[in-house]
């Protein structure tokens, strides 16, 4: 039984009346991983994260998670899967200790106490046990969840949109401790809109309009975009006009301005650099040819698939 | 030192706000002008506060011509329905006790040659006057009907016995509260509007404010039954509710002086039954109700018909027929029996159970609604 993917999926469909949500979705997530889901808003990953973890019932396709099957066997699932919803959902006028009891009790856990009380020593928060989880601030509030989550020692860990109005630092720690969690063999399926996020993921999977587009290292997503990327930087007005020269240029398919640097990249490697030609020798202007960052890949992927 | 004035735009952009708001809100905009067309026509052609045909019961010992025509009488007043006839003066008093008679009319042995030899015999008329509302009318009538119905036969040489005082005793005793204090009646009563009330809506909010707030979504993710959810959101309220009822005991004994005259363990059984019942329906609610005010709105829309149609406010009896099963269908209707039966009369359980257990049937009925309809998903 342990050795069965964490998740395994085929054709998942959800549907909303008439609109397709989920389309069609296929996904392996092997033991152990740290999967990143991405994907703009209203891609699907909420709703197919919901779907794995037995709160919506799939209106097609068939799949197991962590060896059980998502249509018939929700209620095993739901005691062996920690899932973070996206918005907070823990309690906010219990305290911290109190909203962990809960859950604790819930789950019928052994030596509750000792478990609770290191939660909130791992947590660091000890010392504001008896603090109502609605005064915490927004990464306080995000820890904390990931806490009770966590309690009863999921072999999978669902988190949707984990880090969304997170400061970077408390982002940090909290992939630190998502590390720290699937060092100890558990799966982590992660859903988010940072690219920096996706970074620090084993492997991705990029979902646009219910449709799974691209799955992978962040390597051969990039590679699998078909993309090629130039960068150009120079002075700022300059790189101002040139960025609307660019955008309108065959060849050209993304011109995306960083400071004074711009990206500019398109699927066709020779069209590209016809486009960009009558530039190269243009005094102040230094041209770099790169590999496209994770963000152009999935912006090329999102336009070249009909809404 | 005073604000910005006051402009004409932005209070126009308010109301058209309000107005595009109100009308997305489907189910209150359906209550809005549902509850008051279902409620006129409903109240205005339920309430009645001069109640007729009330349910009669006679025991006759006497069979001559002058206790026919009394009871006949009776009938045609149209204040009183011959529902029972009986040998058994047992059988009358059980019969008032349970509600099921608001009269009981008792004619002696040799009551029409009493009567013929102007001995002025006794006529026995018993009330279940817990309601003084419901019998006052037809008490008052009472005189009237009986020296109308006996007119006829007074001839001859009867003809005598139509001068004087009445050829009849008529003693009317009215049982349960003789004095006619209204508070016996609406005090024990309000223990179960109130009871309807606070429960009902405490729950309704309590199960939406889980989904309001986005925690359903965390509580549905854990492993953890409906019925677990259910029992353990309503367990608190019924602790709740039996304060509430302290208090209200003890006000209606210390400040109104109602009698408690039953015994308090069989008005346990009915309070808990009751109390159960409304918490369901609030659950009930609650598994409808997308927010805490459709969940407001739906506790008063069932809220409204539990006071006005249960026997609360206008005597039970005095509604027609189609209004009588509405509100015996009502949980209140049954304990407001329950309530007034064992404070003023007594009731021993066996006497209350004909309105334990259509309680109890409602209940298992909104109980299993409530749990079909509380979704385990979020679909």
């Amino acid at each position: 039984m342990s050795d069965a993917p964490a998740i395994s999926v085929r054709g998942l469909t959800k549907r909303y009346g008439d609109k397709v949500v989920v389309d069609g979705l296929d996904l392996d997530v092997a033991r152990g991983q740290i999967h990143g889901f991405l994907g703009p808003n209203g891609s699907g990953k909420t709703t197919t994260i919901r779907m794995l973890c037995g709160l919506l019932v799939p209106d097609g396709g068939t799949g197991t998670c962590l060896g059980r099957d998502i249509r018939t066997q929700a209620w095993e699932i739901k005691q062996r899967v920690g899932y973070m919803t996206q918005r907070f959902s823990l309690y906010e006028d219990l305290t911290i200790a109190e909203n962990l009891d809960f859950v604790a009790r819930l789950y019928g856990l052994d030596g509750r106490r000792r478990r609770v009380a290191r939660a909130l020593e791992r947590l660091g928060l000890t010392s504001r046990v008896g603090q109502l989880a609605g005064t915490l601030s927004g990464g306080w509030k995000q820890r904390l969840a990931l806490a009770a989550c966590v309690l009863h020692e999921p072999e999978l860990l669902l988190l949707d949109e984990p880090t969304a109005g997170v400061d970077p630092k408390a982002r940090r720690e909290f992939w630190d401790e998502i590390h720290l969690l699937a060092e100890g063999g558990m799966t982590v399926l992660v859903s988010t809109h940072y690219m920096d996020e996706a970074e620090r993921c084993h492997r991705i999977a990029y979902l646009a309009y219910g449709k799974l587009l691209a799955v992978g290292s962040v390597a051969e997503v990039i590679a699998t975009s078909g993309l090629f990327t130039w960068h150009v930087s120079g002075p700022e007005r300059r790189i101002a006009s040139l960025a609307h020269e660019l955008a309108s240029r065959a060849g050209c398919e993304m011109v995306a301005p960083f400071g004074a640097t711009l990206h500019v990249s398109g699927p066709d490697e020779a069209a590209l650099e016809a486009a960009i030609a009558p530039y190269r020798d243009e005094p102040g202007l230094s041209w770099t040819k790169d590999e496209p960052s994770l963000e152009d890949a999935f912006i090329h992927l999102m336009t070249g698939t009909p809404g | 030192m005073s604000g910005p004035r006051f402009a004409w735009h932005r209070l126009v952009a308010m109301v058209v706000k309000e107005f595009i708001q109100m009308r997305r809100d489907r189910l209150t905009f359906a209550m809005m002008i549902g509850i008051p067309i279902i409620q006129l026509a409903l109240f205005g052609y339920a309430i009645n506060a001069d109640p007729r045909n009330l349910p009669t019961a006679v025991m006759s010992e006497d069979n001559s011509p002058f206790s026919r025509a009394i009871v006949a009488g009776l009938q045609t007043s149209t204040y009183f329905r011959i529902a029972e006839v009986t040998q058994d003066p047992a059988e009358l008093d059980r019969m008032l006790a349970r509600g099921e008679v608001q009269f009981a009319v008792e004619i002696p042995a040799g009551f029409g040659r009493a009567l013929m030899r102007g001995d002025r015999p006794a006529l026995l008329v018993m009330a279940d006057a817990t309601d003084p509302a419901a019998t006052g009318n037809a008490l008052g009538a009472l005189d009237r009907v009986v020296e109308s119905s006996l007119s006829p036969l007074l001839d001859g040489s009867l003809a005598t016995l139509q001068r004087g005082p009445s050829p009849v005793d008529l003693r009317v005793q009215r049982r349960y509260n003789p004095e006619g204090i209204t508070q016996y009646n609406i005090v024990p009563g309000l223990m179960g509007t109130i009871l309807t009330m606070t429960m009902i809506i405490m729950t309704a909010l309590a199960v939406t404010r889980e989904r309001e707030r986005g925690t359903m979504e965390n509580l549905l993710a854990m492993p953890v039954r409906p019925t677990e959810v259910m029992i353990g959101k309503l367990a608190p309220f019924i602790l709740v509710g039996g304060i509430q009822v302290l208090v209200i005991i003890g006000t209606a004994t210390t400040l109104f002086h109602v009698p408690m005259v039953g015994d308090p363990l069989v008005l346990s059984v009915g309070l808990l039954t009751f109390i159960i019942a409304n918490l369901a329906v609030g659950f009930l609610f609650s598994t409808i109700a997308q927010n805490q005010l459709q969940a407001m709105q739906m506790s008063f829309f069932f809220f409204l018909p539990s006071i006005l149609m249960s026997g609360f406010m206008f005597p039970f009896r005095g509604m027609p027929d189609w209004a009588q099963v509405i509100g015996e269908a009502l949980p209140l209707t049954h304990f407001l029996r329950v309530v007034r039966g064992v404070m003023l009369k007594g009731n021993a359980l066996a006497d209350t159970w004909p309105d334990i257990w259509p309680m109890l049937v409602f209940l298992g009925a909104v109980s299993v609604l409530a749990v079909t309809r509380y979704r385990q998903t979020l679909d």
